[in-house]
């Protein structure tokens, strides 16, 4: 997607209006939505389903610093929209400066979210469950505040939601990187900006999930 | 209005071609050269899950006695060539698995919808080739896991196809541990292989048509074609974040289906059911597409109600994300809500029976050549409405509490699955042969593997309806451990014996295929007269598949237009003089 190419198109009937590129990552997305359906539901049904009391997000997790995380990838869709703002103009200048800030909040959102997983970790939460002999087991699962098994499965939907977004923004990052790359070279200069509508496209997708992910893992 | 039909290959123009030799027959982006990688895959794939169903069949006929040739296999999976039980449920698990992952999916979408596609709406290639190459590339690894399976400690995955939790995530029940984390890995690589194809054949159809390709010009196949890609673009993420959940459950301690950690085993049930009914669909529509553009060109005449046919094949995948609930009426689940999944599965009987009518419809008083296509065609018909005769029956909550995992639903699988799906790939097949590798195939042997096939494939599968009104369970190891099941043994040797057969049966097409690749008669242009545009190009089409993009001036379905001198009249045929006077 990174790298939209325009040769000659053959003359074809009328498609929806849309480019073959911006179709096709529409499409992808779509194909995206229902695999985080599928995590999501997972996470619903496990924990409205569940026979424990779920664990109060706040006791386990670090609910200001994920708030300043989700700022900052919501500044980046913002971003986001500049540059493409900017290509539409034919604003170099502009859409590099846009981009390269665009790149930087995707990857500072990543780097907080790693820092986030290793005290997490450290704190005692794993995939499996809380740790035995851990801090958190001790302000949470030895005092009876909270069951080991809602906490297992706090543990599995936490780190795999997180985790699989967390994935598609680094993915994201790695295409914008090459789409910046590009927009350096001067590949997006008299009105071709394809490859900046689409990844923009993926980044406002991802931003998207991520405000439904933190609504449902970090405040409710 | 559309830009970049071919990113990469820019300026393709038909019989204009340079690329070195493994970019055009190995790392080829040429959708005709990845339709017919698809083709020899699946078809290697379909023989290797007709061996594993051959191994199972004597193990149901003649349980305890050493397989023919079984001393090749290694004690852990037969010693002395006798089928251990764990070996056994590896054998029911890959072969599900290789048959409907590696087999027929890739037969029906990966060949065909890649190799008709471009060529039946007139574009050059795909809409994304290069994506289209790793949409092949990937199966190759996905297959690779799948079997190494196989050859890790523990053996192949053995939770069965549908791989139900808490059996698939743990290897307390199975024993099995590296072959289901392989299992899971090889099903994710598949998934990301069909999310490229359904991309492409969807952005292909809906935006590279040739000019007059309306949508309502589109031959069957393609919108079949189209809707199967729409419903594995939406279906297949379901599966892959559940089996993403189960490979986490297995390495990384996750309870997302372990009871003992408040993970619910049901909700692999539904997640799993929730891809694998809209999947029913991926395997039958591609099926349904192929079978209605062979029986309007056998029988002559124009598809009967082509529009309600269009609005069929929707209304099939729409209502097939709606059903899936029917697998699970035995999962414990509320009546009321049993019910409503009863009347929605019901449902799906109208625009089936829609199709099944408009088929048989476009069959009456024609002038049918009983072509070898045709035959498997009719095939199709036939034995598509027993399949789904059957199917009402699993339908009906209160028959399905009977019936439920007994070799009733066995026989339905394969008479939807083999007698549907196999069937119309065969006919598919013979019919693009000559198109695929310009040369014919034999006609004779055409015609004896047809019939053997069809003898033997009801001979296989219809008593299989009678032993599961028996009592007999599905995925059963040793049916003579049950006394009851004791009298129907004799059924269970003629089935496997009629396997045997249907498997020797498949020998003519194997013959016919290869002999016609390098010894069949060169193909004509347009061997059946047909009026899609794929016929209108060489045999096989060059590089770039149209020298100069076609007009498309009707639909596919013109066959024995009153006043025309021949009984057929190509899509891209400017309109005949008659009809220009008014």
């Amino acid at each position: 997607m990174a790298h939209a190419v325009q040769p000659a198109a053959p003359p074809a009937e009328e498609g929806i209006g849309v480019y073959t590129q911006k179709l096709g990552m529409w499409v992808f997305l779509a194909s995206e939505v229902m695999f985080f359906t599928a995590l999501i539901g997972t996470y619903i049904i496990l924990r409205w389903g569940s026979a424990e009391s779920w664990p109060v997000p706040q006791d386990i997790l670090n609910i200001p610093l994920t708030a300043f995380n989700t700022f900052v990838l919501i500044c980046s869709s913002v971003s986001m929209v500049k540059a493409y703002a900017a290509a539409t103009h034919d604003d170099q200048k502009g859409l590099r400066l846009w981009l390269v800030l665009t790149v930087l909040a995707g990857a500072t959102f990543v780097g907080v979210q790693l820092l986030e997983y290793r005290h997490l970790i450290h704190e005692g939460l794993l995939p499996s469950g809380i740790r035995d002999g851990s801090a958190l087991a001790a302000r949470l699962v030895d005092s009876g505040k909270l069951s080991a098994t809602a906490a297992g499965l706090f543990g599995s939907a936490f780190f795999t939601m997180t985790g699989f977004h967390g994935f598609h923004v680094t993915c994201g990052v790695i295409c914008m990187t090459f789409v910046t790359i590009k927009a350096f070279r001067g590949g997006y200069s008299g009105g071709r900006f394809h490859g900046v509508e689409v990844i923009g496209l993926y980044w406002h997708f991802v931003d998207l999930v991520w405000i439904i992910l933190f609504t449902i893992v970090y405040l409710i | 209005m559309t830009a970049a039909a071919a990113p990469h290959d820019a300026g393709l123009h038909a019989g204009h071609d340079d690329r070195p030799w493994l970019r055009r027959y190995v790392f080829s982006t040429d959708h005709k050269t990845i339709g017919i990688q698809f083709l020899f895959l699946s078809l290697t794939f379909l023989l290797l899950g007709g061996l594993m169903a051959m191994v199972i069949r004597w193990q149901l006929g003649f349980p305890g006695t050493p397989v023919p040739g079984g001393s090749v296999l290694p004690d852990a999976m037969a010693p002395g060539g006798v089928i251990r039980p764990s070996f056994y449920n590896a054998l029911v698990t890959m072969h599900g698995t290789f048959m409907i992952f590696f087999a027929v999916m890739p037969l029906l979408t990966g060949v065909f919808a890649n190799y008709l596609i471009p060529l039946k709406i007139g574009a050059p290639d795909m809409a994304f080739p290069r994506l289209n190459m790793w949409s092949f590339w990937l199966m190759i690894p996905a297959g690779t896991l799948a079997l190494a399976g196989f050859f890790v400690e523990g053996g192949s995955a053995a939770s069965g196809w549908t791989a139900y939790a808490p059996l698939s995530n743990s290897p307390l029940y199975t024993g099995v541990s590296a072959g289901q984390i392989l299992w899971c890995l090889a099903i994710i690589i598949f998934g990301a292989s069909s999310l490229l194809g359904s991309v492409n054949y969807i952005a292909t159809v809906v935006n590279l048509r040739a000019p007059g390709m309306t949508w309502m010009r589109l031959p069957l196949s393609v919108w079949a074609l189209f809707i199967t890609a729409i419903l594995a673009l939406l279906a297949v993420p379901i599966l892959a974040g559940a089996i993403i959940m189960l490979l986490f459950d297995q390495v990384l301690g996750t309870h997302f289906y372990l009871p003992t950690g408040g993970g619910q085993p049901l909700l692999w049930q539904h997640l799993f059911w929730f891809f694998g009914h809209p999947e029913v669909y991926i395997l039958i529509l591609p099926a349904m597409g192929i079978v209605s553009d062979v029986i309007a060109n056998g029988s002559r005449k124009p598809i009967f109600g082509y529009t309600s046919m269009v609005f069929a094949i929707g209304g099939i995948a729409g209502l097939g994300f709606m059903v899936w609930g029917h697998h699970m009426f035995v999962s414990g689940m509320n009546p009321t809500l049993g019910t409503s999944f009863m009347a929605s599965t019901m449902l799906i009987a109208v625009p089936t029976s829609i199709k099944v009518f408009n088929w048989l419809g476009t069959m009456w008083r024609g002038n049918i050549h009983f072509h070898v296509p045709m035959l498997n065609a009719i095939g199709f018909l036939s034995m598509f409405v027993i399949g789904g005769l059957s199917g009402i029956f699993m339908a009906a909550t209160p028959v399905d509490m009977y019936i439920h995992d007994t070799y009733f639903i066995v026989a339905h699988i394969h008479y939807v699955l083999f007698g549907g799906s196999l069937f119309a790939a065969f006919a598919g097949i013979y019919y693009w042969f000559p198109k695929m590798f310009g040369r014919e195939m034999h006609d004779g042997l055409g015609r004896w593997h047809f019939g053997l096939t069809f003898v033997f494939y009801n001979l296989t599968f219809f008593p299989m309806h009678l032993l599961g009104l028996g009592g007999h369970m599905r995925r059963l190891y040793d049916p003579t451990q049950y006394p009851f099941l004791a009298p129907m043994q004799p059924i269970n040797v003629f089935v496997s014996v009629s396997a045997f057969l249907l498997m020797a049966a498949q020998l003519p097409f194997v013959v016919n295929f290869f002999w016609s690749l390098f010894r069949g008669p060169k193909a004509p242009l347009n061997p059946w007269r047909d009026n899609s545009l794929e016929w209108t190009v060489p045999s096989p089409p060059p590089h770039g598949n149209f020298v100069e993009t076609p007009t498309v001036y009707r639909g596919p379905y013109e066959y024995s237009v009153p006043g025309e001198l021949e009984d057929f009249l190509p899509q891209d045929r400017p309109a005949p003089a008659r009809q220009e006077a008014h």
